[in-house]
């Protein structure tokens, strides 16, 4: 029985500006910044409230992984922000996007009531884009 | 200035003048609302009291500090806003289970093992699967 997720993977175009831009936009912590003797660096973070996952944002370049071409299409998807990343949960979705938006995070959407809650959409300064949703009081 | 944008200026307050004494009457005033009111509005947006963000924050800022090993631990005490070693080493227990000591010693082991052997902290199917051949 699988119990939870421990790693999930951001693709990201720049490490050190995706490290800028998790830390010290979002606010989240560095869980592990390890680089091995090839050069690969292995940079996790994650909200400072949720330290049971590891938030891998993992370099796109050609390598083992990609071939050249590979690499490129990936880049350029995420560059045009067609890859949608995931849900960040947030105790409230206004605040937390007036605080986002002073920082100089580009939002898709405002702040919109949801069946299933309040939510607005950012991207990350690679292209990625996430939801950023506060649940109904209650639930 | 709407409602959200007041209370999120008096966080920022707090996330940029952590280590100087911050009192709920500043905060209030930094939000334009009454104690009261600020007070009510702070806890219902972030889902804790000024006074327990600010701590979190001094903590927070306190492991950065220890981490990066430049300081001695009374001078963390005093750059995260402390009064006391006392006060800092027992609200740092508190949140963390170690004392500062203790937290920058095995953040200094952790850090050795990350540099010397980074492999220990990467899944080999990243490592394989990423990294060029060493």
């Amino acid at each position: 029985m699988i119990t939870r997720l421990s790693h999930y993977t951001i693709y990201v175009l720049d490490q050190d500006q995706a490290y800028d831009f998790y830390v010290n936009k979002l606010g989240f912590e560095v869980a592990t910044d390890a680089t091995m003797d090839s050069g690969f660096r292995w940079l996790t973070v994650r909200p400072i409230d949720q330290k049971d996952i590891e938030i891998v944002l993992m370099l796109v370049k050609p390598g083992p992984m990609y071939d050249d071409k590979t690499a490129a299409q990936l880049r350029e998807l995420i560059q045009k922000g067609k890859l949608g990343s995931g849900v960040f949960e947030t105790n409230d979705c206004r605040a937390t996007y007036a605080e986002l938006k002073a920082k100089g995070v580009e939002f898709m959407s405002e702040p919109k009531e949801q069946f299933y809650g309040i939510e607005a959409l950012f991207k990350d300064n690679s292209g990625n884009w996430f939801s950023l949703s506060e649940k109904p009081k209650g639930n | 200035m709407d409602l959200y944008a007041r209370i999120v200026r008096a966080k920022l307050f707090i996330d940029e003048h952590y280590s100087s004494p911050i009192d709920l009457e500043t905060l209030s005033s930094e939000a334009c609302f009454s104690k009261y009111h600020f007070l009510r509005l702070f806890k219902r947006t972030y889902n804790k009291t000024p006074y327990q963000y600010l701590s979190e924050i001094r903590i927070e800022k306190a492991k950065q500090k220890l981490k990066a090993h430049v300081a001695s631990i009374s001078e963390v005490c005093e750059d995260v806003g402390f009064e006391s070693n006392t006060s800092f080493t027992a609200k740092f227990k508190e949140y963390t289970g170690e004392t500062p000591a203790v937290f920058r010693l095995r953040a200094m082991q952790t850090q050795h093992l990350v540099k010397t052997q980074p492999t220990r902290f990467i899944p080999n199917c990243f490592s394989s699967q990423f990294s060029p051949e060493e």
